[in-house]
């Protein structure tokens, strides 16, 4: 009987790929274990192998086709003397549970194009180029290593690898071993010596390959990186940058989905950090290597394949503690960051629709905090919903509601609704993990009781 | 101090021995100083007194040329007063006052001088360590040659960080000496009740790092031992591992009562083992030096460690602007 091969999934966020090279040609016969194509992700270019053995009857997809969604049929198998023709069709979803993977990823890069004047952090008129979050984590850092030497970037698999993620592809062969090094497994450990290199007159960002593996160093982090200088009297500072993915990936489990924006934003002497967009991780990033202080930097897996437009400037930093407002509204204020400026601008769509005018606004840094923004939008709208996807105790939002509490209360007509991450660690079925993370519905509904609607 | 052999001759010059006479005395006379303010209640919080093991730093600040860094534990006055940092500063911050290294936002366990090339005074056991080696990778990147020191003790040769930035300081190849003050005790815990691994140095060989044992209780051989370390790490072949026998003789701290060694014990290290007499008895034995030459050495350090004391006390406590400042840069 004919087997359809459909794409791969390679990574846990992988959602489409290119057709690079097929290895085989119709007619061919196949064993299982045989290399049938190479496949690129966005992160890498992978052998796919074949699992049944047969002929090749068919090659549906032609070779340098980009974009082909994970479980497309690419192939059809046949047994000896079978027609291609056979495969079949209706089979493809019940085969293929990877289907179910995580449904915000696929709504895009679609809110890009409602930038507010209000909050622009280049000059009008300022050209654009299309990119992604990756590209543009790697453009930063390799701009700044062009012009200071003393920045350099340690981490797993920086080099050789050229990136878990590919953040730092092909920055080996710019810069040498000398400046992308690459570190055993010992997170402690490099970040000591990172932190005693800064201390020492170098500029080291250093790459987690998650933000969880970072627990493994958080002693370093916060007693050595971020306490010296008050301990010592303004003599000795840091200047240091530690990066790396943060918060859930998809389907990775407990211990690798985990967002830290509110646990390191609580550690006076640490920058926090948290863009969303391209231009936001180019332009922070680049100002975060040029800060004398430890800077957390917190990237999302999901967002790194991304694109967004980013000005096309020789040379452009984004300051600290000032939030972008992505939309104007005037009837709530969503307040959110990283990845959950996705819920929070899908929500604003929705809500349009319904007649509601949501204002988001992006903090993207969480340390220092742009209250000001929040609370002059909150004083004009009077609601507020905050959105995060960590863990609901201790979280931003809950910050953030305090704060409008104290400084804007006579001005709120509902109780500020924090929408987080459930008091859960993440569970592995897709189904659960889906009801683990705050959803767009959530943000939705958060709104329309705020407004009483 | 009868039982120590007078007869020894030393290979070093009068200058060398009146000069680690002086430094370690110093570091003892300004430590029992600080015990005593400590318990007229001048000094606060944590106070870990570095008496007993003199001879450590000054044998390693004698090998160390100017340029070279320095970063240890909390136990860390005695490294501070050795490469020169001022007294009345060192004191002023244990007081918690404005005149501190650290204008009394460290004390006891943190402090700093960027101008004496010393990087603390850190407080989570072994987590000097890897920051010590990353000091020797600025410098390697840097090639300016210089040699870190990272003095750790025997409780935190036991972290699992200090064998992380052994793997790397020899992967690396990275000018840093690892220095493991082994007074036989982490706190209450004898080395014979934490591991079975007693040579510490020789763990090192694990990684490929060199390494060996010294008596640290002798200015001399710690020099010496000093010296070759950082001819290793300047030829550009280190790391390396000096292990110093140790003893300190007051409690980890000062409210650390010792009741996990006996008297008898502290009693005969100093009978018989002393650096500061050691050196004594080789000013007085080998002619260099009279009694009375001594006693005037003595006079002076006393002298010294008052005025230090005096500016501790004397010095205001810091503004309470201060409490704002320096978090960021």
């Amino acid at each position: 009987m004919a087997i359809e091969i459909l794409m791969p999934a390679l990574s846990p966020t992988m959602e489409e790929g290119t057709l690079a090279k097929w290895l085989v040609k119709e007619g061919d016969v196949v064993k299982s274990g045989q290399i049938l194509a190479e496949i690129e992700t966005d992160k890498a270019t992978m052998e796919f192998e074949a699992v049944d053995e047969g002929i090749v009857g068919k090659l549906l997809i032609a070779e340098g086709t980009a974009g082909v969604k994970v479980n497309t049929p690419i192939a059809v198998l046949v047994e000896e003397g079978e027609s291609a023709d056979a495969a079949p069709a209706a089979k493809v979803p019940a085969a293929a549970p990877v289907a179910a993977a995580p449904a915000p990823v696929a709504v895009a890069a679609a809110p890009v194009a409602v930038v507010s004047k209000a909050s622009a952090d280049w000059p009008e008129g300022t050209p654009m180029k299309t990119m992604t979050v990756r590209e543009a984590l790697r453009e930063a850092m390799s701009e700044e290593m062009r012009s200071t030497p003393e920045v350099f970037i340690m981490g797993e698999e920086v080099g050789e690898y050229q990136g878990a993620y590919k953040i730092s592809q092909g920055m080996l062969d710019e810069f040498g071993e000398k400046r992308v090094i690459d570190t055993p497994i010992t997170e402690h450990g490099f970040t000591g010596i990172a932190v005693g290199a800064a201390f020492g007159g170098l500029r080291p960002i250093v790459e987690y390959m998650t933000f969880n593996f970072a627990m493994q160093a958080i002693d370093q982090i916060i007693n050595s990186a971020a306490k010296t200088l008050y301990m010592s009297g303004g003599q000795m500072g840091c200047p240091i940058v530690f990066r790396g993915a943060n918060g859930a990936a998809a389907r990775v489990g407990a211990q690798h989905s985990q967002d830290y924006a509110a646990w390191y934003a609580m550690v006076p002497g640490l920058k926090v950090v948290m863009p969303y967009s391209a231009a936001d991780a180019k332009g922070l990033l680049k100002q975060a290597i040029r800060d004398n202080n430890p800077v957390i930097f917190l990237e999302n897996e999901i967002l790194y394949g991304r694109s967004f437009e980013v000005p096309d400037l020789p040379d452009f930093t984004i300051p600290f503690g000032k939030a972008r407002i992505w939309r104007e509204g005037s009837d709530v204020t969503i307040v959110s960051f990283g990845i959950g400026m996705q819920y929070a601008l899908e929500a604003a769509d929705i809500l349009a629709k319904d007649g509601i005018s949501a204002e988001v606004i992006d903090l993207r840094t969480l340390r220092p905090i742009d209250y000001d923004t929040v609370l002059a939008s909150v004083m004009k709208t009077n609601r507020c919903v905050t959105v995060e996807e960590g863990w609901p105790v201790g979280a931003i939002g809950n910050h953030l509601s305090a704060e409008i509490m104290m400084k804007a209360f006579d001005y709120l007509d509902a109780p500020v609704i924090n929408c987080t991450g459930k008091d859960v660690p993440m569970p592995y079925a897709a189904n659960l993990e889906k009801l683990a993370l705050v959803t767009t519905a959530e943000v939705v509904e958060a709104v329309k009781s705020v407004c009483y609607r | 101090m009868a039982a120590r052999k007078t007869t020894e001759k030393s290979n070093s010059s009068k200058d060398d021995l009146l000069h680690y006479y002086r430094e370690m005395l110093l570091i003892r006379r300004f430590e029992e100083k600080a015990g005593q303010l400590y318990g007229m209640g001048l000094i606060g919080g944590f106070c870990h007194l570095y008496i007993g093991q003199e001879a450590v730093v000054v044998g390693l600040e004698a090998a160390a040329e100017e340029g070279d860094k320095r970063i240890t534990s909390y136990r860390d006055h005695g490294h501070m007063l050795a490469c020169g940092m001022d007294p009345k500063g060192v004191m002023a911050e244990l007081t918690g006052r404005e005149g501190g290294y650290s204008r009394g936002k460290g004390g006891s366990m943190h402090m700093f001088s960027k101008e004496k090339h010393f990087y603390g005074g850190h407080g989570i056991v072994g987590a000097q360590v890897p920051l010590g080696a990353g000091l020797a990778f600025a410098d390697k990147y840097l090639d300016n040659k210089r040699v870190t020191f990272a003095y750790f003790g025997d409780g935190a040769a036991n972290q699992g960080q200090v064998y992380e930035a052994y793997n790397m300081a020899e992967l690396w190849n990275l000018p840093v000496i690892f220095v493991i003050e082994n007074n036989q005790y982490a706190m209450g815990t004898s080395m014979k009740r934490s591991t079975k691994s007693t040579s510490l140095f020789g763990r090192g060989l694990a990684y490929g790092i060199q390494g060996e044992a010294v008596d640290g209780m002798d200015v001399q051989a710690v020099r010496a031992a000093g010296e070759k370390a950082i001819a290793v790490c300047r030829a550009g072949e280190g790391p390396y591992i000096l292990e110093m026998m140790t003893y300190r003789y007051r409690g980890h701290s000062m409210s650390d009562p010792a009741k996990y060694r006996t008297r008898e014990e502290v009693q005969k290290m100093r009978d018989e083992k002393d650096a500061i007499e050691h050196v004594r008895e080789l000013l007085l034995g080998g002619g260099h030096a009279t009694d009375d030459d001594l006693k005037e050495i003595d006079k002076e350090i006393k002298l010294r460690v008052n005025e230090a004391a005096e500016f501790a006390k004397d010095s205001p406590e810091p503004g309470l602007a201060e409490l704002w400042t320096d978090i960021y840069a």
